[in-house]
């Protein structure tokens, strides 16, 4: 058992170890991860990156029908 | 409705997708490159166990460790942008661009999550050859992961190894290898991470002149110019050899792009390549494209006709032939062809549609048994794009565009070549010192590669225009249909957010290149 957890342990330590021992360059890059991190996901995914298609049709078939209709739409792109 | 499509929403789409992947790609090369580069340096450490060059090899990892940081993330919106900005074209390449993304963030996470860790933690705290075995994962590791997302881009460039499918209206992926192995990925992905071998080399060598510029570091500077004169000499080798061979394939897939970047209208025998050349507008007009002519020129005779196809005499096509087709090319198939064909191609699928409303199986299964047929997917869906054009002309793309960032991109990395030289010359000759307008130009080069590497992006992708997915696909059908303002709103978010992400970056490593490697 003990030989089993050992090596997570080692691990765990390893990157806590990394992490408290971070030069001010290492702690100023990770404060820039996490918050670009938040606005990515948090801000911009949610508020303004909705999947299109996921959000307006509930199926795939409904999906599927709909980007036929626009594959079939008539010629006219450019007017 | 297509035929209403906003063209300034699909401007704005495609000029937000423009920013997003110009800002990524300011990060991605210098990953790409110095990662093997601190590999190298690690590795001569190892095997020398001098202190020195572990010095030097963290300094090198603590720069790519900002890099790296900043960028890292940076690609994910455009995978967001898929979704919400181009619907239709997510929708429609289905697993073909899916699988290789998904290969790609699978790769990047395990590899970011453990040896990016092991390399920046683990000295001292796991055994030297597991340290440089991390540091070189990370680097094979970082541009394989690059290798996915190549395959897919080449996969627009050029569709390979799928069949459509009219019931899921997606293309499904019928032959990996096809995808993987498509001469353009192969091409691509070698052409594009020589190029991050490169930058990654003009950065550290301008750096290393900065620090001697300085009287700062020399014997670091010194190896460090040592490392990035040989490794980027091979790599801007590398970079001509693939080029070379990509524009040949550029030639026989994407035509309409060659002859662009060539500045070309008018087809012919012994053709010339064009060194460095100046456009001006005639006044006369393709279609609604305005015609393009050589102000200045200068050019190596027969070289294109050589480079295309191995003859001096060879007959190389211009845009008019192109569009119009030629007696001295009879191969050369015209436009307006192409149009026809894709729109029986769109036809058959308005057919299979009505069919399938009217709940008429019969006549699907017949629709969908003839569209799988080879003649059909030969003959017609392959010009299936052809379909949503007005005129044959609206195949040009943007001539002045494609000419000017092609010849500023091999220009300036023919201007590498003499730097690399120039920087192990004087190495070697020990003159590096004496000569400090050497110094002062290899700092300012490094903008310069990140121009050039830019340039060549701008070039594949604005030089296939009207196109997302080559003969396929126009950008126009492949936007979703929502309002332009939300888009010009993430335009300036995304501007605002990367800007300072760059700022940010650029300030933290210009403080730690002021304060030098630890000691």
């Amino acid at each position: 058992m003990k030989k089993f957890l050992f090596p997570p342990l080692i691990l765990i330590r390893f990157y806590y170890d990394g992490f408290r021992n971070m030069s001010s360059w290492g702690k100023k890059v990770w404060i820039i991860i996490i918050i670009k991190l938040f606005i990515i996901f948090a801000v911009l995914r949610i508020f303004f990156f909705p999947d299109f298609l996921r959000k307006n049709y509930s199926d795939d078939k409904q999906r599927s029908e709909y980007v036929l209709d626009q594959l079939t739409k008539s010629p006219g792109i450019y007017d | 409705m297509i035929e209403n499509v906003d063209l300034s929403l699909v401007d704005w789409s495609r000029a937000q997708f423009a920013l997003t992947a110009m800002y990524h790609w300011i990060f991605v090369p210098l990953t790409l490159g110095l990662s093997f580069i601190i590999a190298i340096t690690e590795t001569i450490y190892v095997r020398t166990d001098r202190p020195e060059w572990k010095r030097l090899t963290r300094f090198w990892m603590t720069l790519f460790g900002i890099n790296f940081a900043i960028g890292v993330a940076t690609g994910i919106i455009l995978e967001f942008e898929f979704g919400t900005n181009w619907s239709n074209y997510s929708w429609f390449v289905g697993d073909i661009f899916g699988a290789p993304l998904a290969i790609e963030g699978i790769l990047a996470f395990f590899l970011e999550s453990t040896f990016v860790a092991v390399m920046f933690f683990g000295w001292n705290k796991v055994s030297k050859k597991f340290h440089l075995a991390s540091t070189w994962l990370v680097a094979i590791g970082a541009n394989l992961s690059a290798l996915w997302i190549l395959v897919a881009n080449a996969w627009m460039q050029n569709p390979v190894g799928m069949t459509f499918n009219p019931e899921t209206a997606r293309n499904e992926m019928t032959d990996f290898w096809a995808v993987l192995f498509n001469p353009v990925a192969v091409e691509k992905f070698l052409h594009t991470i020589t190029s991050g071998f490169l930058l990654a080399s003009v950065f550290v060598l301008g750096i290393s002149c900065w620090f001697l510029l300085k009287n700062r570091e020399v014997w670091l500077a010194k190896r460090s110019i040592l490392v990035a004169g040989i490794f980027g000499l091979l790599s801007v080798l590398s970079v001509v050899f693939t080029g070379d061979s990509s524009a040949r394939t550029l030639a026989e897939l994407q035509p309409v792009k060659f002859a662009a970047f060539e500045g070309n209208y008018d087809g012919k025998h012994n053709a010339g390549l064009t060194v460095v050349g100046v456009l001006k507008d005639t006044g006369e007009k393709l279609g609604n494209k305005k015609i393009n002519d050589f102000l200045f020129r200068i050019e190596i005779p027969g070289f294109l006709s050589v480079m295309t196809k191995g003859d001096r005499d060879a007959y190389v096509p211009g845009l008019k032939d192109l569009i119009y087709g030629t007696p001295d090319d009879p191969e050369i198939m015209p436009v307006t062809v192409k149009m026809e064909r894709g729109k029986l191609a769109k036809d058959i699928l308005d057919d299979y549609k009505r069919a399938r409303m009217m709940n008429d199986r019969e006549q699907v299964q017949n629709i969908m048994q003839f569209m799988r047929s080879e003649r059909f997917i030969e003959e017609n869906f392959r010009y299936f794009g052809y379909a949503f054009l007005n005129s044959p002309e609206d195949v040009i793309p943007d001539v002045r565009i494609a000419f000017y960032t092609f010849h500023l991109m091999v220009l300036l990395g023919f201007m590498f070549i003499l730097i690399f030289v120039l920087a192990l010359f004087f190495l070697f000759n020990d003159s590096l010192m004496k000569n400090r307008w050497f110094l002062r130009i290899a700092v300012v080069t490094i903008p310069l590669a990140y121009i050039a590497s830019e340039s060549g992006w701008v070039l594949a992708e604005m030089g296939r225009q009207p196109w997302i997915i080559q003969d396929l696909m126009p950008v126009t059908v492949a936007a979703t249909k929502i309002s332009p303002g939300s888009v010009i709103t993430t335009f300036i978010l995304f501007a605002a957010l990367f800007t300072v992400l760059l700022v940010a970056e650029v300030s933290i490593m210009i403080r730690q290149i002021k304060s030098g490697p630890i000691h």
